[in-house]
């Protein structure tokens, strides 16, 4: 659970996302590409999730790339090389179906550009034909664009102000792929509202979108239901059942309202603790 | 002439809902004395057949009256690793207490009268910790080499893992959680179970050379085949019902809608109770309504209570229960506390929806009246809905508490390993020998939800077993 690596990945307009290399051999020697883990920083943490980006299997470590957004995210942030994480349990979740899809589109938004790095790794190594797409508020904020830019058959980034690559959101940039041809699978992890927009865009081509879920947990081993989720109708837990899901069949309406339940407190203790 | 029973002193109900402090203080020495002598010392003891793990409850209270008290917890300690627990948490009234002799048979639990055996079970218990007594771990050359990993650190874990300790057997408890104890931690309230007696038990454990590894998650980290190669002899699955069920209504995924396993674990295992110092939120409402009849649901609504009172809030936390008082599953005296503390309790009942306001906030909650019908497979009364009798009330947090079905992250990935279609472990239960050899379980995950001390003598006799294939081995 002690932090090898340390890098600060980006850091500009309040958004700062780090990347840390953790000690781990037995979830090294397991995780999956689309798994996660849960960790507490301190005794008196929370338990959050946060997916797992890389492995080495011969140091034994894990890679996790976080932005900092509430407390436990600010104090993981606080750490540095040598220090230990209180709380580290993983590997979490089902693991991405990785098979032969065929023509495959990848999105990455914000932070979420870490997690399709993995997938689109092993779909890469599946002989599937990949395209990756990374969306960012602007140039600065863009991360793993080389490493997926060349793991990539088809790249392109769009940023919100236009400062690099294309001017705009991910879903213009898609809908122009999918008019020009015919796709077999969308994979699309960010915020919400890009993950609700994408599936929407997809399901009009007759593609299917798969979305890692951020949803709240506590325990993350199925035991509490804090993310649960709404798919297809029926109630699912993210921790157990998920990440993953079928875009389409997400109610994003409750997901959203859900992820908000705790923002008044969040904000209450990053004002007493983090100076 | 049966004496009249000694009642427990209790922490003031108007007092105690400031904090989680203990609820039940205990025997003094005298009462202890005095609860004691009661007992009839019958010639053919009924109580103890009704004692899960089979304790000898005729012998212990003798050696009470005796003021023998050491003598007392080596007779509990025989049979029950975990005195100071079992005396807070069993739920006595429906085991030795019910099978005691002044309860008239055929009573649904036992009566006023019969002996407080769980007080003073506590009461040696806590004689035992403050006098720092301890058994020993035998040394038996036979089994130093033999090795059992026990999945889960819940009460039938916590068993197992004693009773094979004790032999002078090496046990490895995996815990997926941050902390050991199961449902004991993240479960059952300070104010039923205090922390330092549950640390107290389980380092105990410790002192047998029990080794607990937390944040380990056996399924997902390791395959039970793993577990044989690294060199473990047996493994014990004491696995535990760990998925909360909900009601399947309209509007149950509103904020502000938890299971009960969510709201314990939020408030007993993180602490939010003492947000920011502790930095898991919980919300708390103005209108709590927490659905069940089971010791889970009292325990919701008395730590919602509690979280109601240390907001300032004013007290309106109540109890929706399909069927009516008798039929409730929770322990009496958990239900007289939760009444004595100000939780309302409404029965017959049954809830059809939620609504919420813009935000996703639930707002109200709809429900039917019921009335009883026949008795179910349960043997209790059912509720049946009474038409046109809906009605709405004002709830702006709710919990659900209506049980918890199989925690399925290892029986997911070990197919070989026989499920029910309850996804519960399949045991042949004179040995709780699971359908792979050397692999054994006991607790909730066999047969479902029970109490601690019914996991605890699953857990016994899986280890029984263990200790005759170990013996019979050599």
């Amino acid at each position: 659970m002690k932090i090898v690596r340390k890098e600060i990945l980006t850091e500009a307009q309040g958004t700062k996302i780090t990347k840390l290399d953790i000690l781990a051999p037995l979830i090294a020697a397991k995780v999956k590409p689309g798994q996660f883990i849960a960790l507490m920083v301190c005794p008196e943490g929370e338990r959050i999730p946060l997916t797992v980006v890389d492995k080495d299997d011969l140091q034994g470590t894990i890679t996790l790339i976080f932005q900092e957004a509430g407390l436990t995210t600010k104090l993981l942030g606080k750490l540095n090389v040598s220090d230990s994480l209180f709380a580290l349990v993983g590997p979490l979740g089902h693991p991405t179906e990785i098979k032969k899809y065929g023509k495959v589109i990848l999105i990455g938004g914000g932070v979420g550009i870490a997690e399709i790095y993995p997938v689109a790794r092993a779909l890469e190594e599946a002989a599937n034909r990949i395209t990756v797409m990374l969306g960012a508020k602007t140039a600065s904020l863009l991360f793993l664009e080389r490493e997926l830019k060349k793991l990539a058959d088809d790249f392109c980034v769009t940023t919100d102000d236009g400062s690099y690559g294309r001017k705009g959101f991910t879903t213009d940039a898609l809908t122009d792929l999918l008019k020009s041809d015919k796709y077999d699978l969308v994979y699309a992890v960010g915020p919400i509202p890009m993950m609700r927009k994408v599936s929407s865009v997809a399901k009009d081509y007759g593609v299917r979108t798969i979305v890692s879920l951020n949803a709240l947990m506590v325990d993350a081993t199925g035991m509490c239901g804090c993310c649960r989720v709404t798919v297809d109708k029926e109630t699912k837990f993210s921790c157990v059942d998920g990440p993953e899901f079928d875009a389409s069949l997400v109610d994003w309406e409750e997901l959203g309202k859900r992820n908000r339940a705790y923002l008044k407190q969040e904000e209450h203790i990053c004002n007493l603790l983090i100076k | 002439m049966v004496k009249e029973p000694v009642r427990v002193r209790e922490f003031d109900a108007q007092k105690r809902i400031d904090s989680f402090d203990e609820v039940v203080l205990g025997y003094a020495e005298e009462e202890a004395l005095k609860e004691a002598s009661r007992c009839l010392q019958c010639k053919n003891p009924a109580c103890i057949a009704g004692c899960p793990v089979g304790i000898d409850i005729k012998k212990f209270i003798y050696e009470v009256t005796k003021k023998d008290y050491s003598n007392a917890y080596f007779t509990i300690r025989e049979k029950n690793n975990f005195p100071s627990l079992c005396g807070r948490i069993c739920p006595a009234e429906y085991q030795c207490r019910k099978a005691c002799v002044l309860t008239k048979k055929g009573e649904p639990f036992a009566v006023e009268a019969a002996i407080n055996i769980h007080f003073l079970e506590r009461f040696i218990g806590d004689y035992g910790i403050k006098s720092d007594l301890s058994v020993n771990a035998e040394k038996n050359q036979a089994f130093s080499k033999l090795k059992v990993a026990v999945v889960g650190s819940g009460p039938a874990g916590l068993c197992c893992a004693g009773e094979l300790a004790r032999k002078g057997i090496k046990v490895v408890i995996f815990e997926g959680l941050h902390n050991s104890g199961g449902v004991l931690r993240y479960g059952i309230p300070a104010f039923r179970l205090p922390r330092d007696i549950l640390d107290f038990e389980i380092n105990y454990l410790n002192k047998l050379g029990v080794e607990i590894i937390t944040n380990f998650l056996v399924g997902k980290a390791v395959t039970l085949d793993e577990l044989f190669e690294e060199g473990y002899s047996a493994i014990f699955l004491g696995l535990g019902a760990g998925i909360p069920s909900f009601l399947g209504i309209k509007g149950e995924n509103l904020c502000n809608i938890y299971s009960a396993n969510e709201f314990l674990t939020r408030v007993n295992l993180m602490h939010a109770y003492k947000f920011p110092q502790f930095h898991t939120p919980i919300n708390i409402g103005k209108h709590v309504v927490v659905i069940g009849g089971g010791n889970t649901a009292m325990d919701a609504a008395r730590a919602a209570l509690r979280l109601q009172k240390i907001k300032g809030l004013k007290l309106d936390t109540a109890i929706f229960y399909r069927r009516s008082e008798v039929e409730m599953p929770a322990r009496r005296l958990e239900i007289e506390h939760a009444r004595q503390e100000g939780i309302k309790f409404r029965f017959l009942v049954q809830p059809q929806g939620f609504s919420g306001d813009e935000n996703g906030l639930v707002s109200k909650i709809k429900c039917l009246e019921c009335k009883l019908g026949d008795p179910d497979a349960s043997g209790r009364r059912s509720p049946m809905p009474i038409e046109s009798s809906d009605f709405e009330v004002d709830c702006d947090l709710a919990i659900v508490a209506i049980g918890l079905k199989a925690n399925q992250i290892l029986t997911k990935v070990t197919p070989e390993l026989k499920t029910d279609k309850y996804a519960d472990v399949v045991v042949n239960p004179e040995t709780m020998e699971t359908s792979i050899k050397g692999v054994f379980a006991g607790g909730d995950i066999v047969g479902g939800e029970g109490t601690v001390i019914e996991a605890m003598g699953m857990a016994k006799l899986a280890s029984q077993t263990i200790i005759r294939q170990f013996t019979e081995k050599k």
